[in-house]
């Protein structure tokens, strides 16, 4: 396959038709809405399931309708649509069926606006719906990440049963790149034992998420939680570290805020300041080994995101309080700017030098 | 029983329908979800479709549908079982799929997913209970409570002023393009329920049929929640809801027109 101009929602909704989505529901809503309307050509030319919904709530059980059918299915909305499907996130976790989502984040909250945000980061990685659940959050940078994870995102839906998110700011669903799209992969239209096809020569299938007795959905708990521990263990994880070996300060990013945090690094490594990038691809199961590894040099991190902090406590949470984990942020929909990202990175490295100073010059001993 | 039967060499002449589970429900006495279960049951049979179907069943008194249908089946969330529906039918168009939901579910909460289901012509079937009363959470008004009626959520009777007026879906329903068949038949007594099956027969062989979409609006009685003994539940469906909600067929595809035979129950 030859590298081609790809628009990012055109990316993910081609790379999705390749890696076999076999359903697509979904509702317009900006900055996501070519993906809509890239699936609802091909995905009809191509035999395939495609309806656009009468609001998000419907498109996610829509969604689940084709999932316990046995289908690989998908729908895609920007942050307000996201959280109108929460109750069918919830659900569809419960019963335990695959199932992809892409939500191309807006400036919240509210209506918010229709530029890039990464404000859906806690509700993504934490709080998708009610009740004890955590789908896998994937975040591209580039189109061709973005393609990527997104034929991934089938196969982790389909390993686990569960939920995945790919989650990018509205900056990586307009863009243009070039980027290479995966071979076709030819339906298979097989079913799953679980899945509900007619209950012909076996016992019938059901799939609820409804477990009235306190102990029975206890027990659906553990199993959920267990699935996840799984998971957490199988080297799902993903991450990308650029000249971090000797950096002092490590910016820790994701998303279109990396690639503006890895400018900053480049710019300032070109004067020989000792500064790397750290960059999670899957915000859950977030790189947490990774990144604790680089706490045996770094000084210090700055976590830079288009959101009031979301990552950070994660980030402080694993480095722990031994280092200074500081912050630099634009909210509803503003794209830090290199130069400001710089500034603080340099604040940060005055700060870790004096630190450094103080403590030579009180002979090693930390005050 | 069965030892019975042979001993005095009897006829079965009534049995379980293969399509309902051997299990007991947890439906009140008196209560008309039962025998809307064995309609739709009898009538899978009947089409012989039982291992080609697939239920969605919705949340209220039906939630537990699931377990009485001896059909492949799922649990939606309040209100998105057309929704959940369209999922499946469009993934297996070649399945008889079935929603089950209260006046609760449908009319409110759901009223969304049911209208545009409808209208997009799903090629799916709905049984609508209408007892005029949510019964799961207890006995509060529901869209279709009655005018005046005392709920524990109108406790000085239904206010219009205040909530309204009751939906009238079957009506409503057959108003939308994608609408084959929408009927309203009763559950109070023995004519009207054999009337009623003849109408949920209908429309599933307009879901075989590939027509579009086909609705059955079921009066029913809730006598827990009404306060009523079964017998009062019953007459009151008659001398109190009929009137407000007028039996028949609201809209009757050509292609069904020779099925149904008449335009009225």
């Amino acid at each position: 396959m030859a590298r081609e101009l790809l628009k990012g929602n055109v990316a993910f909704a081609e790379a999705a038709i390749r890696a076999g989505c076999e359903a697509y529901f979904g509702y317009p809503i900006t900055p996501q809405t070519e993906l809509l309307e890239h699936m609802s050509r091909r995905m009809i030319e191509l035999d395939r399931v495609f309806l656009q919904a009468e609001s998000e709530l419907a498109a996610i059980n829509m969604v689940y309708g084709a999932a316990v059918a046995g289908a690989r299915a998908m729908t895609s909305s920007s942050s307000p649509g996201i959280s109108l499907m929460q109750e069918g996130f919830s659900y569809i976790a419960a019963s335990e069926v695959p199932a992809v989502i892409i939500d191309i984040m807006r400036g919240g909250p509210g209506l918010g606006n229709i530029q890039p945000s990464q404000g859906d980061y806690n509700q993504m990685t934490k709080s998708a719906g009610h009740g004890d659940f955590r789908p896998i959050v994937l975040a591209p940078a580039t189109v061709q990440e973005a393609i990527d994870l997104t034929v991934l995102a089938f196969d982790l839906a389909d390993k686990y049963r569960t939920l995945v998110f790919v989650i990018a700011d509205g900056a990586i669903g307009q863009m243009m790149e070039p980027a290479e799209l995966p071979p076709m992969r030819e339906l298979t239209r097989e079913r799953p034992s679980w899945a509900l096809t007619g209950a012909k020569d076996r016992e019938k299938n059901l799939i609820s998420s409804l477990h009235l007795g306190a102990v029975e959905l206890e027990a659906l708990n553990i199993k959920l939680q267990e699935k996840l521990q799984h998971i957490e263990r199988s080297n799902e994880t993903r991450y990308d570290a650029q000249e971090v070996e000797d950096a002092e300060l490590i910016l820790v990013a994701f998303g279109t805020a990396a690639r503006v945090a890895q400018t900053a690094v480049q710019r300032m490594r070109a004067e020989g300041l000792r500064v790397g990038l750290f960059r999670p691809i899957t915000l859950w199961p977030y790189p947490r080994q990774a990144l604790a590894n680089l706490t045996a040099q770094a000084k210090g991190f700055l976590v830079v995101e288009m959101n009031a902090g979301q990552m950070l406590y994660d980030v402080r949470e694993i480095v722990g309080a031994q280092i200074p984990v500081e912050f630099y942020g634009r909210m509803g929909g503003t794209i830090p700017m290199p130069d400001e990202v710089e500034t603080a990175a340099r604040e940060m490295l005055q700060k870790i030098a004096s630190k450094t100073t103080a403590r030579e010059g009180s002979n090693g001993h930390v005050s | 029983m069965v030892t019975l039967a042979k001993e005095f060499n009897e006829q079965l002449v009534y049995e379980r329908p293969e399509s309902l589970a051997d299990v007991h429900t947890h439906y009140c006495p008196g209560c008309t979800h039962g025998t809307a279960h064995r309609l739709v049951a009898e009538v899978l049979d009947e089409l012989g479709i039982r291992e080609d179907t697939i239920l969605v069943a919705s949340v209220g008194c039906s939630v537990f549908s699931y377990r009485y249908f001896e059909v492949d089946a799922c649990e939606a969330a309040h209100g998105r079982a057309p929704a959940m529906a369209t999922g499946v039918k469009r993934v297996h168009p070649d399945k008889i799929v079935f929603t089950y939901q209260g006046d609760g579910d449908l009319a409110s909460i759901g009223a969304g997913e049911i209208l545009h289901a409808a209208t997009r012509g799903e090629k799916i079937t709905a049984i609508f209970v209408n007892n005029a009363i949510y019964g799961m959470t207890g006995g509060q008004m529901a869209p279709t409570t009655l005018i005046g009626q005392k709920t524990n959520s109108s406790p000085f009777g239904r206010d219009v002023e205040l909530a309204g007026y009751p939906m009238r879906m079957a009506e409503l329903l057959a108003m939308l393009g994608g609408t084959v068949y929408s009927v309203r038949r009763s559950l109070h007594d023995a004519r009207h329920i054999l009337q009623a099956k003849k109408a949920i027969k209908i429309a599933f062989e307009a879901q075989m049929m590939g027509l579009g979409f086909s609705i059955v609006e079921l009066l029913s009685s809730c006598p827990t929640n009404w306060r009523m003994t079964p017998q009062e539940a019953v007459n009151w469906v008659r001398d109190a809801m009929l009137p407000y909600y007028p039996l028949g067929d609201y809209k009757v595809a050509e292609a069904l027109q020779t099925k149904s035979g008449r335009g009225r129950p």
